[in-house]
């Protein structure tokens, strides 16, 4: 039981997808410019990971190794056709914001990553969890850098303003901003993690 | 198509919408092979080749087959398994025709497939060039031409960014910002710097 807890946590921080380990790193920057649009790309994520982690782990002991990475995109490839088509149906203003980073969570490497270090070894009850737990880092890290940038770039938290008077940092919400924010952030989180350490 | 078409195209490509710096696409390659000028390059040089010709292959995929039998909506399987059978088929012929080309593209091949600006550039071709499944006109050589110089920016800014990184190894950093944070933020810098470009009007 504690360790298919670990396997749960361990994603949220000690192994975030994106503070620590620096995956999937081109849809964390390019949708963080709103918490909203940040939060619907982590949930597609998340719900990408942890049934392609699903799938991989059930599948597992039939595929060859040769050919398991194409097996593992293709399973990668459906998921996403389905969040793809979902949010076309039931929120296209938001598919419509992530635009072309929703085909894009195909190669995003965190997918692929624990799909091929972790579902591929494991029995599927950790892998869901490890799915989970993974999605939910990056979507929690996603989150920080959205709300970073969209408190700093427009003043304002999904669309309710904070400070009045406040003079937005227009930078923070282009591409600029972006990487300066995870940069700063990446860099905080090695402080932690070195204090954490000794 | 004239001119004016073509130009916009090569700078908004390279310099205007820059791949990595404005649009974020292919950063991972963008940090992983910056350290050292000579494998970027050969990076650089490898996914010029392989998004050209991904775009090619797509669009053809794409006018041809997914659109007369109404399977647009597969676009995302398809292209990716376009992608990798063919990035898989050019390392087997390299490693076959030209042993030496393999030893200095060889490993940054399979890298390529998961590279998001290959699969990136032939999305946003369908996008741009598509619609409602009916191909504009000259939509073929717009195709190649903006995933070509698509390649030439992504080339162009992982050269700026190896260049930087090496003389950044002499430098002293703070010992929790060397690495990945002070690349961010020297790509921060470069990206501020390619949003002068901005002021480009045709």
């Amino acid at each position: 039981m504690k360790g298919l807890l670990r396997e749960f946590s361990k994603g949220i921080f000690q192994e975030n997808p994106i503070f620590v380990i620096v995956l999937g790193l081109c849809p964390a920057l390019a949708v963080s410019v709103s918490l909203e649009n940040a939060l619907g790309m982590g949930l597609a994520a998340s719900f990408v990971l942890v049934f392609s982690n699903f799938i991989i782990s059930g599948i597992r002991n039939i595929v060859p190794s040769r050919i398991r990475i194409p097996c593992f995109i293709v399973i990668i490839a459906s998921f996403v056709t389905i969040v793809e088509l979902l949010m076309a149906a039931f929120s296209p203003q938001l598919a419509k914001q992530l635009g072309i980073f929703v085909p894009l969570i195909v190669v995003n490497c965190i997918i692929l990553g624990r799909a091929e270090s972790f579902a591929s070894r494991n029995k599927i009850l950790p892998s869901l969890l490890d799915g989970l737990g993974m999605g939910l880092g990056f979507t929690l890290a996603l989150s920080v850098v959205a709300a970073i940038r969209e408190v700093l770039g427009s003043g304002k938290i999904l669309g309710f303003t904070l400070f009045k008077g406040y003079l937005p940092a227009t930078i923070m919400v282009l591409p600029p901003g972006a990487l300066l924010t995870l940069g700063i952030l990446i860099g905080l989180t090695n402080i932690i993690k070195s204090k954490i350490r000794r | 198509m004239d001119a004016g078409t073509i130009l916009s195209i090569i700078i908004g490509m390279v310099f205007i919408n820059n791949f990595v710096l404005s649009k974020f696409l292919g950063l991972c390659p963008f940090l992983g092979v910056s350290r050292q000028i000579k494998p970027a390059v050969s990076m650089g040089l490898a996914v010029i080749f392989v998004m050209t010709l991904s775009a090619l292959l797509t669009w053809l995929v794409y006018r041809f087959v997914l659109v007369p039998l109404n399977l647009i909506y597969l676009r995302t399987i398809v292209f990716i398994l376009v992608i990798a059978s063919f990035v898989q088929f050019v390392e087997m012929v390299v490693l076959k025709k030209s042993p030496a080309l393999y030893r200095a593209l060889g490993i940054y091949l399979p890298l390529i497939t998961t590279n998001c600006a290959v699969l990136g550039v032939t999305v946003l071709n369908i996008n741009e060039f598509f619609v409602n499944g009916k191909p504009i006109s000259a939509s073929f050589t717009l195709s190649l031409m903006q995933s070509f110089f698509a390649g030439v920016g992504f080339t162009l800014a992982l050269l700026l960014m190896s260049g930087i990184r090496e003389r950044l190894d002499l430098v002293d950093v703070p010992r929790h910002f060397s690495g990945i944070p002070i690349a961010f933020i020297v790509a921060s810098l470069m990206s501020l710097a390619f949003m002068g470009f901005n002021g480009f009007r045709f």
